[in-house]
């Protein structure tokens, strides 16, 4: 069954037409990247499905069930996770504290005063995986704040992962990152990938990761789909050349 | 747990404890003491939701004075026993808390603190009217706390100063341990993730506002228990205990004495009303006074005076 079946979204700012009927499948397992120049609406249409706004026109469907009216909170529950641009973490906590938080909302006991020591053990476990899969065992206990930007990005996505999501939206998950911290980071979401079997999308600028990770890749621009394909197909897609790629490559 | 903060807390417990037999030495009185534990408790319980939630109240004296006035209420018109009495009052005040904190929880920041005020205004002038029941300006008189029978004990909290402070003390720590629990549990740290970031908090799949309503009404509540014991303290409330200016002072004692730092606000209230209680004997301006700590000690510690002390994650 389709996971996430955008259709036909508009998404209209005054007299800004942010983003114009654009449609979108993903199938799970899949690892779909979205592209495009700045300003082409990638953010914005992250934010359509992933409910911070309603679309103007068009509907936006999980498991072939209309989401389009339910709030972020209610789409989380329903198996969606996104990290954003901007990490948003809690910089004044530690490591383990930001995870706690998550993984405690995840099982549902956020609103208990007392925990079963059962229930804790599993907390913990489920902590002590997270910690490993981010590679961040060796900083449970710094302050996220302090941490480096690729470290609190882990951080972050890990947070996403508390939730077990079904389908994770990175925005961007290397900005603002040098090689090496790009590099960790694009492995980790490989082997949420592969490892793990999770369907991902994600909006990147470095080209490398995106034709390094991506099943598919979805090109927009000034809001329009301009192409979709396989890498090797957008690669030699001569619209997505002039429009984007050709910008680049200079 | 950290050293520092378990000794802080070994502090804090041995001063209140022993309280009242060193404080006539220093010239002061008991009653001075059982004020400092009772406006500490009103501002700990603010700082529930200031300090541990991130959302600023300018209305809790509405609560604070509800529970006062809930208390003498019951114990001149319906003869209740101080406890009972106090009980009816924190049942009025959590009541009055839900309806209200439903209203204005889609507020947020400067907004939210407004309505606060224009909703705890309203008691005030209820308070204000209303002669016949509340005794208007003038207070309500005619009532006094009464001696607590255990059958096989009586604690004379009406006639024995001391004894008054030790209940007091009592139920201070009953709703200190409370709030303590509830600050290092799951619930307690869904709150402190909300004010270090709401959007993160929802898109971990939390209801920002049922969860800001429940953390307005929890503080409300405790903070009520405080009116109540203010009002069996003076054996007398007037609207003045419902008034903005009275939720202002308690904002003022918890970021005084440091809002991310527990113990921050009664140690901020202790200040507060030693303060108001030396200088209003000299002069009648002694709020200048405190306004100008309260600037110098947000200029050099931004934390509050205990904040120093709790540099760190302050969950």
């Amino acid at each position: 069954m389709t996971l996430l079946r955008v259709e036909k979204v508009t998404k209209r700012f005054g007299s800004l037409t942010a983003i114009e009927n654009v449609s979108l499948t993903i199938e799970p397992g899949e690892l779909r990247a979205i592209i495009g120049p700045n300003g082409a609406g990638k953010t914005t249409f992250f934010n359509l499905i992933s409910g911070l706004f309603p679309p103007s026109e068009g509907r936006v469907r999980l498991d072939d069930q209309d989401v389009t009216a339910l709030s972020p909170e209610e789409r989380v529950r329903r198996g969606m996770a996104r990290t954003f641009q901007i990490t948003e973490i809690f910089p004044e906590l530690s490591v383990i504290e930001n995870l706690r938080v998550a993984v405690e909302m995840a099982e549902g006991h956020s609103l208990s005063a007392w925990l079963s020591p059962a229930s804790k053990r599993a907390v913990n476990n489920r902590l002590d995986q997270l910690l490993t899969t981010g590679n961040l065992t060796g900083k449970t206990d710094v302050r996220v704040g302090a941490l480096s930007h690729g470290d609190q990005r882990a951080a972050e996505i890990m947070m996403a992962l508390a939730l077990k999501p079904r389908l994770l939206l990175l925005d961007e998950p290397t900005a603002g990152m040098g090689d090496q911290e790009t590099y960790n980071v694009a492995q980790l979401v490989r082997r949420l990938h592969r490892r793990e079997g999770l369907t991902i999308m994600l909006i990147e600028h470095d080209m490398r990761v995106v034709f390094n990770l991506a099943d598919r890749i979805m090109v927009l621009g000034e809001g329009r789909v301009l192409a979709e394909g396989t890498p090797q197909e957008i690669a030699a897609n001569e619209d997505v050349q002039r429009a984007y790629l050709g910008e680049v490559a200079k | 747990m950290n050293p520092r903060a378990r000794a802080l807390d070994a502090l804090v417990i041995v001063t209140l404890v022993t309280f009242p037999f060193w404080l006539a030495a220093i010239g002061s009185y008991t009653e001075l003491a059982t004020r400092v534990v009772v406006m500490g408790l009103a501002a700990m319980s603010l700082n529930f939701l200031l300090g541990y939630t991130g959302v600023l109240s300018f209305g809790h004296a509405a609560y604070f004075g509800l529970g006062g006035y809930g208390t003498a209420m019951a114990i001149k018109f319906f003869g209740f026993g101080s406890v009972p009495a106090m009980l009816f009052g924190m049942l009025v005040a959590t009541v009055a808390a839900i309806v209200i904190g439903a209203l204005i929880v889609r507020r947020r920041g400067v907004y939210f603190a407004m309505v606060t005020i224009a909703f705890g205004q309203v008691f005030y002038f209820i308070a204000f009217r209303w002669n016949q029941v509340t005794g208007g300006d003038d207070g309500l008189t005619g009532w006094s706390r009464q001696p607590i029978d255990f059958g096989v004990y009586k604690l004379d909290i009406a006639g024995n100063d001391k004894a008054f402070y030790y209940f007091v003390l009592c139920v201070f720590a009953l709703c200190v341990a409370a709030m303590a629990r509830l600050i290092h549990s799951p619930l307690g740290r869904s709150l402190v993730a909300i004010r270090e970031n709401e959007r993160r908090v929802r898109f971990l799949g939390l209801n920002i506002e049922s969860r800001i309503w429940l953390s307005f009404v929890i503080s409300c509540f405790f903070v009520s228990v405080a009116g109540g014991l203010y009002a069996l303290l003076n054996n007398f409330i007037d609207p003045r205990a419902l008034r903005f200016d009275l939720s202002g002072n308690f904002v003022i004692m918890a970021v005084m004495g440091g809002m991310r730092s527990f113990w921050g606000p009664l140690f901020g209230a202790a200040i507060f009303v030693a303060l108001q209680d030396y200088v209003s004997s000299h002069t009648e301006n002694w709020m200048f006074l405190i306004g100008l700590v309260f600037v110098l000690v947000v200029r050099f510690f931004p934390r509050g005076l205990l904040g120093v002390l709790t540099r760190g994650s302050a969950a």
